[in-house]
């Protein structure tokens, strides 16, 4: 799938994070081709969005660097697009859905530019692909979940980067919008794109990506789902006390 | 788009209003109170006015950033600062001003230490700071005053603030700053507003996070420090975040919301300022948070779509509005089961079926003379019937809608099956639903 004369989408090398001496991530190397759909999976507290957060150096590091088509991130910016999980911010501030779309422009416009109607148009195209122009001048606040999500989503989507990096884009929506996001993750993927996705539903996993990263504050695994997504590296990472790998892994042992 | 200009105009309404009253305060304070407008009075109103103006618009921020209690801290953490300003350098309003400054940036790094450091969480190390350091100051004013010298008169009224002790070059020196301030607002406003809204994204985004913020960190500082004068380090955080708590309830627009609090800001420190400046008993701290919450409380009770009125008035009406349309429900098809839309139905039914909500609908519906009472039974009339018949279709459209939506790429709007879909989605989309609809049944 990867052209050997092109850098990966991603290359993570000896990563290690820690929080108070214990570590969050160690010694991760992930290597990601470009154009794939790949899902970050493990158990609670595996450091699945300390990985997308120190590789985007919004956390220190202990150790490790991460090159994006080669680069290092202060040079690739504009390559990457971040969707952070949608609990993060406080959706009672006072502004409007195309607004928080728009902000998705402001890095390109760099210092003292304003947005004005080139990006407004461009932040109203996001919103079509998210199925949400009609909610461009609503309030934040007046959002559903799913509403929320989505307009996170059209806010990364603005930013036309090559490489995603979404941090628990399924958490609690319904099944409108997880059908919505997938439509989107797809398109990306047909568009050339790189997507990283925290994901928790192991059932979906299958489904919805090609590639996968178990992780259990090492990296288990990487890969294509087809030979990473197995029952053994499954009890590697969450130890074989889920209930729910006895149904993923007698699909993939029954192959 | 009427959706949204509607709010819009209301902040504009607001501020009309406000100026208004401002404007008529002058007259009416120099013909009825007999206040005398002299230099002082002016330097007081002016001074009051720039200040409420520097504190509201940076209070905003404080209020969204969730920081209105470190602003408390910080005000109160200026105290010992003021006294120690003072014994080095004598009575000058900059030097004593930024002696404040300085007390309270140590306060500020003292809680950033304790709770990383320690087990003790932020509003805690707050409590600590904040009582620690106020109990510093007045200590240090009280040795202050014991020292026979004329200078330190106008040191006390730093706990509750009084303007009547500004003079010129201090208004001139609050022009100033909030010229400055305004500047860098107006520059950086794209980035400050994404900075409060979602800091994480602005980092990722490649914008000097931690330059922007230590930015807006310490102009929310001046802002506190140069009240104090005027409001006093006990009750500056009220001048601080009143205007911003009460110009969100009227705009869900920041840049409106900013306006506004500085439109709220300068009645308050104004009004508050010449109130105390009339009669120098009353210090101008407590009176300028009287006039602030006062617009607090209106602002809660009465701006449309969150205020208190209206929440409860709309709460009756929708309840009205839902008890009609259910018992229309309700008799329409009680009528239709006996072969006769105009069957007439039994009180004891729809008494029965949904208790003292089915009597509010029937009065509803009496009313709207869309029912009509026959001895112990109602009777929908000819325009009750078409009601309900036209509710009926609406709700059936409604249902091919949440089915079908998606098949037929119609655009996604909120099911809000109160409205009559033909008011929330295009003509075109309304005639390609009724045309599943026929089908699905053919």
């Amino acid at each position: 799938m990867a052209n050997p004369q092109r850098p990966p989408a991603l290359l993570v090398d000896d990563l290690t994070v820690a929080y108070n001496s214990r570590p969050a991530l160690w010694d991760v190397d992930l290597e990601v081709p470009e154009g794939v759909l790949m899902a970050i999976v493990g158990p609670n507290g595996a450091g699945k969005s300390t990985l997308i957060k120190a590789v985007l150096n919004l956390i220190p590091r202990s150790a490790g660097s991460a090159l994006f088509y080669g680069k290092p991130y202060e040079k690739a910016r504009s390559l990457v697009g971040y969707v952070p999980q949608r609990g993060s911010v406080d959706w009672d501030f006072p502004t409007s859905v195309i607004d928080v779309v728009t902000m998705g422009l402001y890095g390109q416009l760099g210092w003292l530019r304003r947005p004005g109607r080139r990006e407004r148009a461009l932040a109203m195209h996001a919103l079509e692909q998210v199925g949400m122009a009609s909610f461009a001048d609503r309030q934040i606040s007046q959002l559903s979940g799913g509403q929320q999500q989505r307009t996170f989503l059209a806010r990364a989507l603005v930013q036309d980067a090559q490489i995603y990096f979404m941090d628990e884009p399924f958490a609690a929506v319904d099944a409108v919008t997880e059908r919505a996001i997938v439509d989107i993750l797809r398109e990306l993927r047909a568009r050339g794109k790189t997507v990283l996705v925290v994901h928790h539903d192991l059932q979906t996993v299958e489904e919805y990506f090609d590639w996968v990263a178990l992780l259990n504050v090492e990296i288990i695994a990487s890969g294509p789902v087809s030979t990473t997504f197995t029952p053994d590296y499954l009890r590697r990472t969450y130890g074989g006390r889920v209930s729910a790998l006895a149904d993923s892994a007698a699909v993939v042992g029954g192959d | 788009m009427s959706q949204r200009s509607a709010p819009d105009r209301t902040v504009w309404v607001v501020i009309a209003i406000v100026t208004g009253i401002a404007l008529l305060f002058i007259p009416f304070s120099r013909f009825v109170l007999n206040v005398n407008y002299d230099y002082t009075l002016s330097t007081v109103a002016v001074g009051g006015a720039l200040l409420g103006i520097v504190a509201g618009v940076l209070g905003c921020f404080a209020v969204l950033r969730r920081e209105s209690l470190m602003g408390d801290a910080l005000s109160h953490a200026a105290l010992p600062g003021v006294g120690v300003a003072f014994l080095i350098a004598g009575r000058d309003l900059g030097v004593l001003l930024l002696g404040a400054g300085i007390a309270s940036w140590l306060g500020v790094l003292v809680i950033q230490a304790i709770t990383r450091t320690t087990r003790i969480k932020q509003d805690a190390a707050m409590g600590i700071v904040l009582a620690t350091w106020f109990a510093a100051g007045i200590a240090l004013l009280a040795f202050i005053q014991s020292v026979p010298d004329a200078r330190q008169a106008g040191l006390k009224k730093f706990i509750f603030g009084q303007a009547a002790a500004m003079v010129q070059s201090d208004v001139q020196l609050v022009a100033i700053v909030a010229i400055v301030m305004g500047i860098v607002l107006t520059l950086l406003w794209k980035e400050f507003k994404l900075i409060t809204f979602d800091l994480e994204f602005a980092t990722a985004n490649g914008f000097r996070t931690g330059l922007l913020n230590a930015l807006l960190s310490t102009m929310i500082v001046i802002a506190i420090v140069l009240g104090l004068q005027l409001a006093g380090v006990i009750l500056m955080v009220g001048l601080l975040i009143a205007p911003g708590i009460a110009a969100r309830q009227w705009t869900h627009r920041l840049d409106q919301m900013v306006i506004l609090a500085a439109v709220f800001g300068a009645f308050s420190g104004a009004v508050g300022g010449i109130i105390s400046g009339v009669d120098n008993t009353i210090p101008t701290g407590p009176m300028i948070i009287i006039i602030a919450f006062t617009l607090v409380m209106l602002s809660l009770a009465i701006a449309p779509q969150r205020g208190l009125l209206w929440v409860v008035l709309r709460t009756r009406s929708d309840r009205r509005r839902f008890a009609a349309q259910t018992t229309l429900r309700d008799m329409y098809r009680y009528a239709l089961s006996h072969q006769n839309a105009r069957h007439p139905i039994p009180v004891a039914f729809i008494r029965g079926i949904t208790g003292s909500q089915g009597v509010t609908g029937l009065k509803q519906l009496e009313a709207q003379g869309l029912a009509a009472r026959e001895n112990d039974a109602y009777r929908l009339t000819p325009a009750g019937v078409q009601a309900a018949a036209s509710d009926e279709a609406n709700q059936r459209l409604w249902d091919v809608y949440r089915e079908y939506s998606h098949a037929l790429d119609l655009p996604q709007v909120n099911e809000d099956r109160q409205k009559d879909i033909r008011d929330v989605l295009p003509a075109g989309a309304v005639d390609r639903l009724q045309q599943t609809l026929e089908g699905t049944h053919a």
